[in-house]
C-alpha cells in the first residue's frame, strides 16, 4: 500500500478483518514520510505485518525508479523506528526452511536447529550433531521474500516496459473494468517471469511485449488457489491467495 | 462431353429462377407447398428413370404459374444442373415422374435435414462446364437471401453446371431452384400439370411442416457459441450486399470470420460512457432495505420498547475497542452488520444476540451471529433420523440347515452418539449466518458429536455456499452448513474467554454432589464484579477463564456412555461404578475435560509456545489502553477487555441502561448507598467490559501442512475357519486318488459282507 493512499487502502482491505489500530496508523503515516526522505525512495509501500509471540513486525518496502528491481525492505516494531534488512539470498532460504513455528517477535532471537553433518577428520568420516543457529532476522528476510515471490500480484496494464529496459508506472491506467477484474488472466505475478520463456510461439504471438512481461495468474497450479471472494460495495474486488492466506490484494 | 449415361438418380427440378424477387421482400414464411417441394432436393436412388435437362432455360410455365402465387422469402429454389448434353430419354411415362415426385416429397420430409446438408464443395458459379459423370446429375442448391432470408448453399459431388439465367444476382447470392426436366415443354407441361395439381393438394401441410422444420433447424442455436446459422448467414449477406466487394465469393470465408469476431468486440464509444449494470447495484439495493426498515411506524412507544430491550448488542462499541486492538471490519461494514443484526432480532424471538464474527470463504464469506432464543420459543427442527444401525448378528434364519450359511462378521457398527439437547453443551446457542448484510439470515442446524469428531480430522476451506458437499477422508457426515457449525462450536469452546470473576456459578443446588462427573454447565454474570486492572490481564493468563464448555474427544460436552442398556441399569451402574469397571472391560472410560471457568493458563501449549498472546492495545497511552488477547491455537480469535470501571456508570449493566431513558430519578441498584448515582449526570450505556470475536478462515493452527489421515488397515471381518479359508481346488490326481480310495473302502466292505454271507450260507449248508 502506497504511503500516500494508506488510509484508503486500509479501508478497502478491511474485509479480511486485519486492520491497524489508530495509533499505528498515525505513526505509520508520519514515519513513512520520513523514511522516504531519508532513503530517497521513489515510493514507499507499507508491505504488511507479521505477527509474533512477543511483538509484531511491521514491514515496509522502498521502491526506486525501476519498479521490478529488488526492493529494499525495512522493519519496525513500533512503526516509528525503521531498520533496513539485508537482501534475500538463496542460502538464507535453504537455511531457514528448517525453522517452523511462529515468529518470536524479537529480532535478535536465535533458533537452534540440530543437524547431522559429516565431518572429515583425517581419514575418519563420522557424523556429528551440529547445532546451527539461525537468527530471526534472517528468517524474516527469507519469509518476506518467499511471500513476495508467491503472491505479489499486479493488474495488467499498471506497469509497462520500455525498450530501454526500466519498467515504469503506467499513468494512464485507470483500473480494470468489473468484467476484466474478475478474470485471473488480468493479473500478473509481480516478479521476474519464470514461465514466460516456456510459452509456445503461438501463445507469445498474442501477448503485447510492453504489457505482458510477467507471469499471468491463470496458469498457476493448483487451479483456484487465487480467488475473488467478494465485491466490495464500493466496487473494488478483493483477491485472496489460498496458498498464503493472509495475503490480500485489492 | 457426356455420353448418354443412364441417370440413376431421379431429380426433380423446379426452377424459380428470376422469381427470386418476391423472396427478397417479405420476411414472413411462405406456405407454398410447391415451394417447399422445391426447397429440398434430394438425390434418390430411385427408379432408374432418366431425367434430362432441358436445354432451354427452364422457366417453365409451371414455375411461372406457381411462383407468383406464392411469395417466397425464405424459400429455396433448388437448382440442379445437369449435363445439358446428357440427353437421355424421357421416362416412359410421366406418371412415374409424378409418383416419383410424391415419393420424393415424402422421404424428403423425413430426411430433410440430411438433404439440406449434404457435403459442400466450393460452388462454381457461372461455369458452363459440363462434366460427364456416371451418376450424372449434380445437385446444386443455392441460397438466395436478401435481408433476412437466406439459405444454405450446398453442392454434391457432381458439379455439373448449367448456366441459368439467374446471374442477375450477384455471385454471392445463392439460389435454390428446382428444375424439372422435360423433354417437351408441352408434353411435360400437360403431363406435369395434372400430377402436380394432384400432388399439390396432398402436399400442402407436409410442405408447410417441411418449411417450418427447415427453418427451425436453421434457427437452432449452437451449443458452443450461442449463434445460429440463420442469423449468421443473414448478417453475412447483409454485409456483403452493403459493401459489394469485388470477387466476394473468394473472400466469403473471411467475411464470415469477421462477422463472427464482431460479436465479441465491445462497441467502444470514446465520446460517451455507457452505463453498465454492475452487480454492485444489486447489492446496494438489498442493503438499502436494511436502512429503511426502521421507518415502519415511528411511534414513540415502540421506540421506548426498543431501547428497553437488551437483545441487540452494541456492536459499534465493541468494534471501537477492537479497532484499538487492530482487529476489525471497518466502520461501514460493521454498521451494516449492526443493521442486519437488528433485522434478525426483529424477525425472530430472540433473548440474547451477539455478533460472533466473520468466517472467510473462497467465494463468499459468512457473517455469524450467536443467538439465544427466548424460553419456550425455540423453533423445533425436524429431527433427523439417526437410527443406529447394527448389523444383524443376532437374527438367525430359519433355513439354516438347507442353505449355506453366510459367515457372520465380527463387525458391530458403533452406536451413534446422540447429539446434545438444545440449550445445553455444544448446542447451547443457535447460530445464524448470512453471506452479506442485507441477505437473509439462515439458521445453522444443531451440531452432532460425530460431526465434531470428524471436523477435527479434516481441513477444508469454506466456499461460501451452505449446501456445498464436503468431500473428504474420513467422510464428513453433512455438507458445508454442518461443517461450519462444527467449526463454530470448536472455536467457541476453545477461544471464548472472559475475565476472571465476570461470571460465576449460580447458587448451589442440592444434587450437585452426586453429579460431579457432569460438571457444572451453567453460570451467571457476577453482579459484584469490579474489574481487573488491564496490566494484570496482560501479564497473567490466569486472569482469564473459559466460559464455554470444553468439548470432549467424544464430541459432546457432557459425557455420554455409549453402552447403555436401560435406565434402571444405568442407575445401578452409577452407584456401583467401581464394580462395573471391573466386570466390563469393554466399557470405555469416561472422558473428562477441564470444568467450566478454568483459567486459560491451564491450556495446553503447542510446540512450546503459549496458546495465547496478550498485548496492550497501545504502548503510548497506557492509561486508556485495553488488554487484547490473541489466540495462537485458532488464528483469528481475539478477546479484549477494558478492566477498569467506568467512571460514570454502574458495574451492573441492567441498571445503567435504564438510566439512559431517564426513567426514574433514583438508582434502582442494590448498592444504594455506595453507588454514587447522580441523576443529573448523563449516563453512558454500559454493555460489557469484554468481548470475544473471531475473524479468520475457521481453521486451527498447525505448524505442519495438513496431511489427510491414512486409511486404517483392512479389518479382520470374519472369524477364520474352514468355510472361508481359501484353499486350492484338488488337482485331478488327487481327486482320482481320493475316489480310488473310496472305492477301495467300499469294495472292502462289500467283500466283507459277501464273505460273511458266504460264510453264512456255508454255515447254512452245513
Amino acid at each position: 500500500m502506497d504511503a500516500e493512499s494508506l488510509l484508503l487502502a486500509l479501508e478497502l482491505a478491511s474485509g479480511s478483518g486485519q486492520g491497524l489500530s489508530p495509533d499505528r496508523r498515525a505513526s505509520l503515516l508520519t514515519s513513512l514520510m520520513l523514511v522516504k526522505r531519508d532513503y530517497r525512495f521513489d515510493r514507499v509501500l507499507f508491505w504488511g505485518r507479521i505477527l509474533g509471540l512477543v511483538a509484531d513486525y511491521y514491514i515496509a518496502q522502498g521502491v526506486s525508479e525501476d519498479q521490478l528491481a529488488p526492493r529494499k525492505t525495512l522493519y519496525s516494531l513500533n512503526c516509528m523506528e525503521w531498520s533496513l534488512l539485508p537482501p534475500a539470498t538463496k542460502e538464507m532460504e535453504t537455511q531457514t526452511s528448517v525453522v517452523k513455528g511462529r515468529f518470536m517477535g524479537d529480532p535478535s532471537h536465535e533458533y537452534e536447529h540440530t543437524e547431522l553433518q559429516k565431518v572429515n577428520e583425517g581419514e575418519k568420516v563420522f557424523e556429528e550433531e551440529v547445532v546451527v543457529q539461525i537468527k530471526e532476522e534472517t528468517r524474516l528476510v527469507s519469509v518476506i521474500d518467499q511471500i513476495d515471490k508467491a503472491v505479489a500480484v499486479i493488474p495488467r496494464g499498471a506497469l509497462f516496459k520500455t525498450p530501454f529496459g526500466p519498467i515504469n508506472v503506467n499513468r494512464t491506467f485507470e483500473g480494470l473494468s468489473l468484467s476484466e477484474a474478475k478474470k485471473l488472466s488480468s493479473y500478473f505475478h509481480f516478479r521476474e517471469p519464470v514461465e514466460l520463456k516456456n510459452k509456445t510461439l503461438l501463445e507469445k504471438a498474442e501477448l503485447d511485449p510492453s504489457l505482458d512481461f510477467m507471469d499471468s495468474l491463470e496458469h498457476d497450479i493448483p487451479k483456484g488457489c487465487s480467488d475473488f471472494p467478494e465485491v466490495h460495495p464500493s466496487g473494488s474486488i478483493l483477491e485472496d491467495n489460498g496458498q498464503c492466506s493472509g495475503n490480500f490484494s485489492g | 462431353m457426356e455420353d448418354s449415361i443412364p441417370v440413376n438418380q431421379k431429380i426433380k427440378h423446379q426452377e424459380l429462377g428470376e422469381t427470386g424477387r418476391p423472396w427478397e421482400e417479405t420476411v414472413t414464411t411462405s406456405q407454398a407447398p410447391e415451394l417447399g417441394l422445391s426447397e429440398a432436393l434430394e438425390l434418390e436412388q430411385g427408379p432408374e428413370t432418366g431425367l434430362q435437362p432441358r436445354s432451354s432455360p427452364p422457366t417453365m410455365p409451371l414455375s411461372g404459374a406457381r411462383t407468383p402465387d406464392r411469395p417466397v422469402d425464405d424459400l429455396v429454389g433448388l437448382r440442379a444442373s445437369f449435363p445439358s448434353s446428357a440427353f437421355q430419354e424421357l421416362p416412359s411415362t410421366l406418371s412415374p415422374l409424378a409418383l416419383a415426385r410424391q415419393d420424393f416429397m415424402a422421404p424428403w420430409q423425413s430426411d430433410k435435414t440430411t438433404s439440406v446438408i449434404p457435403e459442400a464443395e466450393t460452388p462454381h458459379f457461372g461455369h458452363l462446364e459440363q462434366l460427364s459423370d456416371k451418376g450424372g446429375s449434380t445437385l446444386h442448391q443455392t441460397c438466395q437471401s436478401k435481408g433476412n432470408t437466406f439459405h444454405q448453399s450446398q453442392q454434391t459431388k457432381y458439379p455439373l453446371y448449367e448456366l441459368r439465367d439467374v446471374s442477375d444476382h450477384t455471385s454471392k447470392q445463392k439460389e435454390l431452384r428446382f428444375d424439372i426436366f422435360q423433354e417437351d415443354d408441352s408434353d411435360s407441361n400437360c403431363h406435369l400439370d395434372q400430377p402436380e395439381s394432384g400432388a399439390s393438394q396432398v402436399a400442402p401441410s407436409m410442405l408447410e411442416i417441411a418449411i417450418q422444420n427447415t427453418k427451425a433447424y436453421l434457427l437452432k442455436t449452437s451449443s458452443k457459441s450461442g449463434l445460429n446459422l440463420y442469423d449468421h448467414l443473414s448478417e453475412m449477406l447483409t454485409k456483403v450486399l452493403d459493401k459489394r466487394p469485388e470477387n466476394a465469393v473468394d473472400i466469403i470465408e473471411n467475411i464470415s470470420q469477421d462477422v463472427k469476431m464482431e460479436h465479441f468486440s465491445k462497441k467502444l464509444d470514446t465520446l460517451q460512457n455507457e452505463n453498465e449494470m454492475l452487480p454492485t447495484y444489486e447489492m446496494a439495493e438489498k442493503q438499502k432495505t436494511l436502512f429503511l426498515q426502521g421507518n415502519v411506524e415511528g411511534a414513540d412507544q415502540e421506540l421506548e420498547d426498543e431501547i428497553a430491550e437488551h437483545a441487540l448488542p452494541n456492536i459499534m462499541e465493541s468494534a471501537f475497542y477492537f479497532e484499538q486492538a487492530g482487529v476489525g471490519l471497518g466502520t461501514d461494514e460493521t454498521y451494516r452488520i449492526f443493521l442486519a443484526l437488528k433485522q434478525l432480532t426483529d424477525t425472530h424471538p430472540i433473548q440474547k444476540c451477539r455478533f460472533w464474527g466473520k468466517i472467510l470463504g473462497l467465494k463468499m464469506n459468512y457473517i455469524v451471529a450467536e443467538v439465544e432464543f427466548r424460553e419456550g420459543e425455540d423453533e423445533e427442527e425436524v429431527e433427523e433420523e439417526d437410527v443406529p444401525e447394527e448389523r444383524d448378528n443376532g437374527d438367525s434364519e430359519a433355513d439354516e440347515d438347507d442353505e449355506d450359511e453366510l459367515p457372520r462378521p465380527f463387525y458391530k457398527a458403533p452406536q451413534a452418539i446422540p447429539k446434545e439437547e438444545s440449550r445445553t453443551g455444544a448446542n447451547k446457542y443457535v447460530y445464524f449466518v448470512c453471506n452479506e448484510p442485507g441477505r437473509p439470515w439462515v439458521k445453522l442446524p444443531a451440531v452432532t458429536p460425530a460431526q465434531i469428531v470428524i471436523a477435527r480430522k479434516i481441513k477444508k476451506f469454506f466456499t461460501g455456499r451452505l449446501d456445498t458437499p464436503i468431500i473428504s477422508y474420513p467422510p464428513f457426515p453433512g455438507n458445508e452448513s454442518n461443517y461450519l457449525r462444527a467449526q463454530i462450536a470448536r472455536i467457541s469452546a476453545g477461544t471464548h474467554v472472559s475475565p476472571l470473576g465476570f461470571y460465576h456459578f449460580g447458587e448451589e443446588e442440592g444434587e450437585e454432589e452426586e453429579e460431579i462427573e457432569s460438571g457444572r454447565d451453567s453460570f451467571e454474570e457476577n453482579p459484584d464484579f469490579e474489574g481487573i486492572q488491564v496490566i494484570d490481564l496482560v501479564e497473567s493468563l490466569s486472569n482469564w477463564v473459559h466460559h464455554v464448555q470444553h468439548i470432549l474427544p467424544q464430541g459432546r460436552c457432557n459425557w455420554f456412555n455409549p453402552i447403555q442398556k436401560s435406565e434402571e441399569e444405568e442407575e445401578e451402574e452409577d452407584e456401583e461404578k467401581e464394580e462395573e469397571k471391573g466386570e466390563e472391560p469393554d466399557d470405555t472410560e469416561q472422558e473428562v475435560g477441564p470444568p467450566l471457568l478454568t483459567p486459560i493458563s491451564e491450556d495446553l501449549e503447542i510446540q512450546n509456545t503459549s496458546p495465547w498472546t496478550t498485548r496492550l492495545s497501545s504502548n503510548l497511552i497506557p492509561q486508556y489502553a485495553i488488554a487484547v488477547l490473541r489466540s495462537n491455537l485458532w488464528p483469528g480469535a481475539y478477546a479484549f477487555s477494558n478492566g477498569k470501571l467506568s467512571s460514570l456508570g454502574h458495574s451492573n449493566p441492567l441498571w445503567a441502561s435504564q438510566a439512559v431513558c431517564g426513567k426514574g430519578s433514583t438508582c434502582q441498584c442494590r448498592r444504594r448507598e455506595r453507588c454514587g448515582f447522580n441523576p443529573w449526570v448523563r449516563k453512558i450505556p454500559w454493555k460489557r467490559k469484554f468481548e470475544n470475536f473471531y475473524i479468520g478462515w475457521g481453521h486451527k493452527y498447525s505448524p505442519d501442512s495438513y496431511t489427510p489421515p491414512v486409511p486404517p488397515p483392512v479389518y479382520q471381518e470374519y472369524p477364520s475357519g474352514p468355510e472361508i479359508t481359501e484353499m486350492d481346488d484338488p488337482t485331478v490326481e488327487e481327486e482320482q486318488a481320493f475316489r480310488a480310495a473310496q472305492e477301495a473302502a467300499a469294495n472292502s466292505t462289500e467283500e466283507n459282507e459277501e464273505t460273511e454271507e458266504e460264510e453264512d450260507e456255508e454255515d447254512d449248508y452245513d
